[in-house]
């Protein structure tokens, strides 16, 4: 006993001691971040949907190579430094980050990396086309990866900010070696399950329900990122006046997808305050040119949407400072392309619409033999961008104004994506976010003729070689200004063809109980480790 | 009563059941009754509101290039920026007028309301009489899954259907669909409670005299049902349906309220509270006010009549 007694004492002593202080640092940090939003994930898996609300959750579970903060500039995460190759400009290698390892302990090595792009570009995935241009993913040594890619691309980085890096044994073992397919609505073991190396650990998933995370003490960012937060617990609340109630009562800390009716109310009740700015995402609407007779239209025998008048009708006769003043309540800025002033490519002096004029756009439509209009449906999420089903019933209501007899089908984003991506819409309303801040990423998904890897989200039959080879030589050119030329170019096809009719750049809010200060970001999908980094 | 000259009159008269139903007896305990008096008013009010939505209302609910859309969230007895047009009960957020919503939306609930009362009336009452009349089997199974329906709520009923439906129904025609899905989900929801009623007054009804008569005279087992029995088994349904009518209509509301119902371009009262909803906590309460006012208003007033009426029509309370 005495013995004992000696030689234990002072581990015990000591133990309690650290016990107790590290209780105490704990519970004077202990913080729950209780946090709403309109909608969920469709799964955890982080290559099979390419949509914000996956990513939300992706970014606090799993982590890519490079990161963007709140204000959109580029960090390292799972890669401490990157470069092109100086002898070869087609190849760019990765330095990764030494002595990280993932939630189950495994250790984060280069095969994960090369297992988890190739996990990307497979047919189920959904982000294979932000690496249209990677030919192949080579391990080096455990801690350098090599990208080769389709001649020289010199915004491959801008590509991988929400390409998640999986752990390959976890995943090779819980059947997750390849991506759920959402399409065919399959499920595989990281549909509810995840295993990454980010800053959170997954506690559990209940889909549409609420997700719990807790702080990950093994993360390799925590001295950097001191985030405060022990837990986060996500729950999707689709009712706009609840989810507001909720946030009033005390129910949660932050809220994302404030509606836009109740910014001024937020602002100005006690201990919650709201941060808006605009997201780096266009809203337009999608006409399906490639088909030769339009599912939903009473014209027969030919598409009347194939007639670029009839596009230039539809697009003079949308009031876009209307939706913007009574829709978005000002939470907006119209736009008269598909993209946004934060990418690379943006033109102010393009970005013009043609003005509203009820009369120009009825004759443009007699021009195209329309005279009484037709009748087409147009289908729109519910669920997903601010006040989707408000723009596209002000969209009918104003086609009515010029004989466009509009049926509108409004569903969830589940239905409403799957549909968009087997091309299953004659007219459809889309936003679509710029995680690389490059024109290319909107050409290549959008206009680019559909492919296996590239013109993903191009639902409007759209198919021209002339436009794709101009989109696929900005993969490989290094000459910026040869690059950049050629964007303008692709552009002004655009502004001449109206493939899409661009809204607005949509404004989101965040309002958060008094105690926490969570700024906005651009992507919409805020990484809460950066709370911290953005403290200190 | 005791001139003998008006009886015979009376029941000679060519109206026949209800003829009779509504004769000066009937007429006296409306009279004397305030309540009576008062909801028949409110009913018929909206009702013929209702009928003459098109002549009323200043401006065509249903008609989306009508709208303009700066006219939105225009408060009560104020002029739209766009239209400048008045809007004596403010508009939403489409700058749809809410009074000549509330004609169009009180028309569709009534006529869903009604449909959908018919629809029930019937299939209720030809399987009352089937299974009271034919017994055995048939009735064993019809009974029963009348015991089955009756055990489920009529909207789960009705929400079960719905989703059937939708599913099966391409969504480019569901806009034009949906009144009569929802007319027959709220329909098929209901009419066990009348196969109950008819078959128990069949079973009393089928022993009697002259359909024994009837049957030995050689008449068919149909004819008999809908010619001999039918008539007098009507009485206490016709009953249950007034009173179903307002739930019918409450029904159809719950379902638009739920978004499983009327489309938003197609407003009916519920579609119209459902919008409402999100803007009420926001400032803009007569979105949902006015159409939940018109709502409570129509449904009481007919539930405060069909009481009347069961009373009236029941001589143990007099």
């Amino acid at each position: 006993m005495k013995q004992m007694d000696k030689t234990r004492l002072p581990a015990l002593f000591a133990a309690t001691l650290l016990a107790t202080t590290a209780l105490v640092t704990w519970s004077a940090e202990a913080k729950t971040l209780r946090w709403a939003r309109s909608q969920d994930a469709t799964t955890l898996d982080p290559h099979s949907g390419n949509t914000g609300p996956n990513h939300v959750l992706g970014h606090n579970i799993y982590e890519p190579l490079v990161i963007r903060g709140f204000d959109g500039k580029l960090v390292g995460a799972l890669a401490t430094s990157w470069r092109v190759l100086p002898d070869n400009p087609s190849v760019w290698e990765f330095k990764l980050r030494p002595n990280v390892k993932f939630h189950n302990g495994n250790a984060f090595t280069a095969d994960d990396v090369v297992f988890s792009i190739k996990r990307a570009l497979m047919p189920a995935a959904d982000m294979k086309s932000l690496l249209v241009s990677v030919e192949d993913v080579t391990k080096v040594d455990d801690l350098t990866v090599q990208f080769k890619t389709k001649g020289p691309n010199p915004l491959l980085v801008n590509n991988l900010t929400n390409l998640f890096i999986m752990d390959k044994e976890w995943s090779e073992a819980n059947n997750a070696a390849t991506p759920q397919n959402l399409k065919e609505k399959t499920e595989n073991g990281a549909t509810r399950n995840a295993n990454g190396t980010g800053p959170f650990t997954l506690v559990s998933r209940e889909p549409d329900v609420r997700t719990v995370v807790k702080k990950n003490d093994a993360y390799w960012g925590n001295a950097e990122y001191n985030h405060g937060i022990t837990e986060i617990v996500y729950r999707p609340i689709p009712e706009a006046a609840t989810r507001v109630a909720a946030l009033l009562s005390g129910e949660i800390d932050y809220l994302q997808d404030v509606p836009v009716q109740d910014i001024a109310r937020l602002q100005t009740a006690q201990g919650i305050k709201v941060e808006a700015g605009p997201e780096n995402r266009p809203i337009f609407l999608g006409f399906n040119i490639g088909l030769p007779e339009l599912r939903s239209s009473d014209v027969k025998g030919k598409n009347p949407l194939a007639d670029v008048r009839v596009r230039q009708a539809i697009n003079t006769a949308i009031n876009r400072d209307a939706i913007q003043r009574v829709t978005m309540r000002g939470q907006s800025e119209p736009v008269g392309m598909v993209w946004s002033r934060f990418i690379n490519g943006y033109d102010k002096a393009m970005d013009t619409w043609p003005k509203y004029d009820v009369a120009a756009a009825k004759k443009l439509l007699a021009d195209a033999g329309y005279p009484n209009g037709f009748s087409i449906t147009l289908h729109t999420t519910n669920d997903r961008y601010v006040n989707d089903e408000g723009i596209a019933q002000s969209v009918v209501a104003m086609l009515g104004q010029i004989g466009v007899k509009v049926t509108l089908v409004a569903h969830s984003l589940r239905v409403h994506f799957p549909g968009i991506q087997r091309g299953e819409y004659d007219f459809y309303l889309l936003g679509w976010g710029i995680p690389t801040f490059d024109s290319h990423y909107i050409f290549n998904d959008l206009y680019r003729t559909k492919t296996p890897s590239a013109g993903t989200w191009n639902g409007t039959g759209l198919s021209n070689a002339e436009l794709d080879a101009k989109i696929d030589s900005l993969n490989s050119e290094v000459d910026t200004a040869k690059r950049n030329a050629t964007i303008v170019d692709i552009w002004k096809w655009i502004k001449e063809n109206d493939v899409y009719a661009p809204i607005h750049v949509q404004f989101i809010a965040g309002a958060m109980r008094s105690e926490w200060t969570i700024p906005t970001d651009v992507e919409n999908t805020p990484k809460m480790k950066f709370l911290g980094a953005s403290r200190s | 009563m005791s001139d003998p000259a008006s009886k015979p009159q009376a029941s000679a008269a060519p109206m026949g059941a209800i003829g009779r139903a509504l004769d000066a007896d009937l007429w006296f305990w409306f009279r004397s009754s305030p309540v009576a008096i008062v909801s028949a008013f409110v009913a018929v009010t909206l009702i013929a509101a209702a009928l003459l939505a098109d002549v009323l209302a200043p401006q065509n609910a249903f008609d989306a290039a009508q709208l303009n859309l700066l006219d939105g969230f225009t408060p009560p007895m104020e002029r739209g920026m766009g239209s400048q047009m008045l809007f004596l009960m403010g508009s939403d957020d489409q700058g749809r007028d809410i009074f000549s919503a509330l004609f169009y939306g009180t028309r569709l609930s009534l006529l869903v309301g009604l449909a959908s009362v018919l629809f029930s009336l019937t299939m209720g009452i030809s399987l009352g009489l089937l299974a009271g009349y034919v017994g055995g089997r048939t009735e064993m199974f019809i009974m029963r899954v009348a015991d089955i329906q009756l055990s489920f709520p009529a909207i789960l009923i009705a929400l079960l259907i719905f989703g059937v439906a939708r599913s099966l129904i391409p969504p480019q025609q569901y806009e034009t669909a949906a009144v009569v899905v929802i007319i027959v989900a709220i329909g098929l929801s209901n009419w066990a409670q009348y196969a109950r009623t008819v078959r128990a007054s069949t079973l009393v009804e089928r022993n009697k005299e002259y359909v024994q008569a009837a049957r030995l005279m050689g008449i068919s087992g149909l004819a008999i049902m809908a010619r001999h029995v039918l008539p007098n088994v009507t009485g206490p349904v016709l009953v249950i349906a007034t009173i179903n009518l307002a739930l019918a209509i409450i029904e159809e509301a719950t379902l638009s309220f739920l978004g499983v119902g009327l489309p938003v371009t197609q407003p009916s009262l519920g579609t119209l509270i459902r919008s409402g909803q999100k803007f009420l906590l926001s400032g803009e309460w007569w979105i949902l006010f006015f159409p939940a006012l018109v709502l409570v208003l129509l449904a009481l007033a007919i539930n405060l009549l069909g009481d009347w009426l069961r009373d009236a029509l029941n001589p143990k309370l007099r």
